[in-house]
């Protein structure tokens, strides 16, 4: 069924090197982006919990606009739109980027932004999970707020929110199928264009679809295996993973 | 930096309306299937009817897994020949981009809707089977008079918000080169060459309707909450 996988292109490679190319770009994406999402996650998502109110205000609209608007229509702002809105210089710059690049980079921030959006709203319920007595101690102890949130708050809240964060990984490589909207050939890009070629549609997406599905499960085990690294023992705040949840439900675009 | 002109938009509202009620209708019919479909499907996991159980189980898997644009993609490509094996000549029929998002949206969010239900379903205590039992009830009117109103009240908020992520994932059907809200834009856009007004635009009419809903899910959350309090 495979057999067109190993055929010779046009320019001499294999289609299977094309889906592997594929491959790399989803994975890039996905890592990378991955760290954008994580770091700014938990900017925004300690933000959400502080007292100053201006920080907490602008830390939900974040979350508001991110959350709100389609990952694809957000594609379409970095890529296109905000190249127009930049002075002059920076515009004509991002717009000559070469290819592949001049798609990378939007995509990335993109993905990065967005899934933040999300992680920033579990960091939240993981820190206001978080029985108040930790903060008073660390309070009573004198450390002062950002070493509490440094060495108390956050490293429990994190440990707390592994399963939910399983969700937001799987949601990440699946949203990297939406950069091939803005011409980056990602798996699903090369997949669609080796059946446009070949007329092998079949093979073609059922090789794309086993690779993703290999992803899903490896992305899986990884957080499972960090899941029960991570896990605190004896705390009563693991009650919190015995209710049911729905892995997924708030899932990103797929 | 070219200056804004978003008098542009009066012209384009009717053209971007259009697309606006065809998302929407795309959300809506999507919801409808997904439901339906997605109780069924968690029923047969939940009774664990052997081999339809396990075949739906793996088809959720599969679903949940995979880019939803793919999904668009094999389904565009999929349902053709299917329907006509289905009507037996064997020739493939060409259904349109239009049907093939109907049917790819519902069949996927039905598996999304489906994992919801089926959470509810577990969520519930045993004793509501047995009472329901005890009084004599089929096993069908047990779910859909007992079991099946108090998951969908437990579960609503969840529902709304994978329905708000439903609408937002509408606009996927871009790749198809429909004319939903943004499809709409994007076509005004490469005539008018405005692609800065029009997808500002779009950006906010999404942010206002999807903002309107979240608010919506809070207030159904706190009822939730504030019921079982109270019970």
């Amino acid at each position: 069924m495979f057999d067109v996988l190993f055929e010779r292109t046009s320019d001499g490679d294999l289609y299977i090197d094309w889906l592997l190319s594929g491959l790399g770009w989803t994975l890039a994406l996905a890592f990378f982006g991955w760290w954008i999402a994580f770091g700014v996650g938990i900017a925004i998502g300690v933000g959400r919990t502080v007292r100053n109110r201006f920080i907490a205000r602008a830390s939900r609209l974040y979350v508001e606009v991110f959350r709100n608007i389609p990952v694809l229509v957000q594609m379409f702002l970095w890529y296109f739109v905000l190249p127009e809105l930049l002075p002059g210089a920076i515009g004509n710059w991002l717009k000559q980027m070469p290819p592949p690049w001049g798609s990378f980079f939007p995509a990335l921030i993109c993905l990065g932004l967005y899934t933040a959006a999300r992680i920033a709203e579990q960091v939240r319920a993981g820190i206001e999970a978080l029985p108040k007595g930790q903060a008073e101690a660390a309070q009573a102890l004198g450390v002062g707020v950002w070493r509490t949130y440094r060495l108390v708050i956050i490293p429990q809240a994190l440990r707390l929110i592994v399963p939910s964060l399983t969700s937001e990984v799987m949601g990440i490589y699946k949203n990297t199928s939406v950069a091939l909207t803005i011409g980056l050939l990602e798996l699903t890009a090369q997949a669609r264009q080796i059946s446009e070629i070949t007329f092998q549609t079949f093979a073609a997406f059922a090789a794309a679809t086993v690779i993703y599905l290999a992803l899903a499960l490896c992305a899986y085990q990884l957080m499972m295996a960090i899941d029960k690294a991570t896990r605190i023992p004896g705390n009563a705040q693991t009650a919190v993973r015995k209710t049911p949840r729905v892995p997924d439900a708030d899932r990103a675009m797929a | 930096m070219s200056s804004l002109d978003f008098s542009i938009l009066v012209q384009a509202w009717p053209y971007l309306w259009s697309g606006l009620l065809f998302s929407l209708s795309l959300t809506a019919a999507a919801f409808a299937i997904g439901m339906a479909l997605g109780t069924v499907f968690a029923l047969v996991q939940h009774a664990e009817v052997p081999i339809l159980g396990q075949v739906v189980r793996g088809y959720i898997a599969l679903i949940r897994s995979i880019p939803l644009i793919l999904v668009l993609f094999w389904f565009f490509f999929l349902v053709p020949i299917v329907l006509g094996h289905a009507t037996g000549n064997g020739r493939p029929i060409p259904i349109g981009a239009t049907w093939t998002a109907f049917i790819t949206f519902g069949l996927f969010e039905a598996a999304y809707y489906s994992e919801i239900i089926r959470v509810g379903l577990r969520s519930l205590n045993k004793g509501q089977f047995e009472a329901a039992h005890a009084l004599g009830l089929s096993r069908f009117m047990t779910y859909r008079l007992v079991i099946l109103p108090q998951v969908i009240r437990v579960v609503s908020p969840i529902i709304l918000s994978q329905t708000i992520i439903l609408f937002q994932d509408t606009s996927l059907v871009y790749v198809l080169s429909l004319t939903d809200l943004l499809g709409a834009a994007s076509k005004l856009a490469q005539l008018n060459g405005r692609l800065v007004e029009m997808y500002l635009f779009v950006a906010v009419v999404y942010l206002a309707i999807c903002s309107a809903a979240s608010q919506a899910v809070v207030a159904l959350r706190r009822k939730n909450t504030l019921m079982s309090l109270t019970r």
